[in-house]
């Protein structure tokens, strides 16, 4: 067994596609959420004095990378809640007896629910035009790709790796919850980082989604807390460490 | 070199031994089942042959390959179809076949080629493109049978191959595997609580319970170990069989005989041939029969003699200590009203 079988994740990576592409309600249903919450924060809080805004950024400029990057979470979950399913229908094993390293196995899960969770945030980046957002240029939506690959990958890394450490999607749907929303508020999506108390503020720092934040703002409203290129580079980082760990606790998922 | 040798393997579950030191081969090319009632080990044993648990102690080889050592090279041998369904159902059939088919790196052209190949044997290439979700419980069953020899695998491991399909789905299953095994000259095992399967499909049988292998040999063989058929004959009125039991007593051909409520069993050999012998002698001794009823040794005799012998033997409880109450309660044999009393028609006292 090769540790990385392109052709085995290439085949993972088909299938996770088809089943996203081929279930409209799973598309807009993981649309929905975010979707909401653009709308209401967005027009609610519009004019709002939320400090620690730049003065020159309307809050819905500011909202819209911090809502994108928050369908990035729920990638993560549907990731994890995919291979539990799996689980659940005894698909799973079909996977777990094939002759391809768990690497692999992971690599794949990986590529197709990365997949799935940037089409949904481009998706939700499409839908946030009409509603007023601009984009301070068309050359920063290619670097947006790149944040937006990198902030997938270590979301979905996450999932994987907290799904295997549960045995029914039923105890994972409920945790899952508990730990989205601490990492969605702790993130600087809906406001700025500097109004937390400093003890809360480092948790943040310690959270890869702040990065993933900070860096789509600085690249596509142009105002942001840290250089973009330390963004960058935190998101490297977290992806290649969720990838890491993702792999490692897989080996141990057993299939009966 | 075995398609199978097991070199006594054990797993424990928390201080529970599900499959308790076993040892045995399966041959090139043979049809092995392995027959056991439910949580009798075999599915952990089949899960440990297949690399998805590993052995607590012991070890086996498939296909010349150790299981704990040669992981990939075991999978890359095996196929395998599950107990419990193990598709994808928002694919099609052949998508859940060319899923398997990257996993198991064959390159595109073997890919098409054996796709088609597979379909055809077990008759879905009509529905190639429906998605899975769509089949009757047949046509999965069917499908993840095509899908175990996809990758044409030295051995093929099937648990409980034919479980909730209808009589006729599982006939035609009971077909496809055995022109697999004959055909494709592929070794395969078996797991079944279905008696009736092991017996028209094994070449050799194994019977599991609690974890040991109690029995094994060729169906054929296991039912001649319970020795002789039963002739079970009613008597008009209350004939008393005593004479007939004295005529029997000089009789070479007749192994064993008891009363019955409303008559006599009587164990002979050679059945056909003794059966007039036998209608005579009791009608030389004025018996007036009303029926005869043969019966040849099935391998539910032997499977019902063989796992309450070892039910009784340790100290269980649950479903298996049931199971001891009542096959001991029918080996009284005070109740034969009924059709199904093969059970208590083979005698447990002086059994070879």
């Amino acid at each position: 067994m090769k540790l990385v079988d392109p052709q085995a994740i290439y085949g993972l990576w088909l299938r996770d596609t088809k089943r996203f592409l081929r279930s409209p309600s799973r598309i807009v249903g993981s649309l929905a959420m975010p979707l909401l919450f653009l709308v209401f924060m967005g027009f609610g809080f519009q004019g709002a004095a939320i400090p620690g805004l730049p003065e020159d950024v309307d809050y819905l400029q500011y909202l819209v990378p911090g809502i994108v990057g928050f369908t990035m979470l729920f990638g993560a979950s549907f990731a994890g809640l995919s291979i539990l399913a799996d689980q659940d229908v005894g698909f799973l094993k079909e996977i777990l007896v094939a002759p391809v390293s768990r690497t692999s196995i992971v690599l794949g899960r990986i590529a197709g629910g990365s997949t799935t969770a940037l089409v949904q945030a481009l998706l939700i980046l499409g839908l946030s035009i009409p509603l007023g957002f601009a984009p301070v240029s068309l050359l920063s939506l290619p670097i947006a790709a790149i944040f937006l690959v990198l902030l997938a990958i270590t979301f979905v890394g996450f999932g994987i790796a907290l799904a295997s450490q549960f045995s029914d999607s039923e105890g994972f749907g409920l945790i899952v919850q508990f730990v989205i929303f601490p990492l969605f508020f702790l993130s600087g999506a809906l406001y700025p980082l500097e109004g937390l108390p400093s003890s809360v503020r480092y948790l943040a720092y310690a959270n890869p989604l702040t990065y993933g934040v900070d860096g789509l703002r600085g690249v596509l409203v142009g105002t942001s807390s840290f250089s973009v290129w330390l963004d960058l580079g935190a998101l490297v980082v977290s992806s290649a460490a969720m990838v890491a760990i993702g792999a490692a606790l897989f080996q141990r998922v057993e299939a009966v | 070199m075995k398609a199978i040798h097991v070199d006594s393997i054990t797993k424990e579950f928390d201080g529970v031994t599900a499959v308790d030191d076993l040892s045995f081969a399966v041959e090139r090319g043979e049809l092995f089942g392995l027959l056991g009632p439910n949580g009798a080990g075999k599915s952990t044993l089949i899960n440990m042959l297949v690399t998805l648990l590993p052995p607590s102690s012991g070890t086996a080889s498939v296909n010349g390959h150790d299981i704990r050592s040669e992981r990939g090279a075991v999978r890359s041998s095996i196929g395998i179809v599950f107990q419990e369904p193990a598709l994808d159902e928002e694919l099609t059939g052949a998508e859940n076949l060319a899923f398997h088919s990257r996993l198991y790196g064959q390159n595109r052209a073997e890919r098409a080629e054996r796709i088609d190949e597979v379909l055809a044997l077990v008759g879905l290439s009509a529905e190639r493109d429906d998605p899975v979700g769509t089949y009757s419980g047949g046509m999965k069953r069917r499908l993840e049978i095509a899908r175990g020899l996809l990758h044409e695998p030295a051995v093929l491991f099937l648990d409980e191959p034919t479980v909730g399909l209808d009589v006729r789905t599982r006939r035609d299953t009971w077909e496809y595997i055995q022109r697999l095994n004959e055909e494709a000259g592929v070794s395969i095992v078996l797991t079944t609580h279905y008696i009736e399967e092991a017996d028209h499909l094994c070449d050799r049988v194994a019977i599991v319970d609690d974890g040991d292998i109690v029995a094994m040999d060729s169906p054929s063989a296991l039912k001649a170990s319970l020795g002789g058929d039963v002739v079970a004959l009613e008597f008009v009125s209350d004939d008393d069989p005593t004479a007939l039991f004295d005529q029997l007593e000089g009789q070479s051909w007749s192994r064993e005989y008891t009363a019955s409520d409303d008559g006599v069993r009587v164990t002979v050999d050679d059945v056909d041939a003794r059966i007039a012998d036998l209608v005579r002698l009791a009608d030389d001794t004025g018996i007036r029969i009303s029926s005869v009823d043969l019966r040849e040794p099935t391998l539910e005799n032997v499977f019902l003699e063989l796992t309450d012998r070892s039910a009784a033997g340790s100290d269980r409880n649950g479903a298996a200590g049931d199971q001891t109450v009542m096959a001991s309660g029918d080996q009284t044999g005070t109740a034969l009203e009924s059709g199904d009393d093969r059970s208590s028609a083979v005698s447990t006292e002086d059994q070879p």
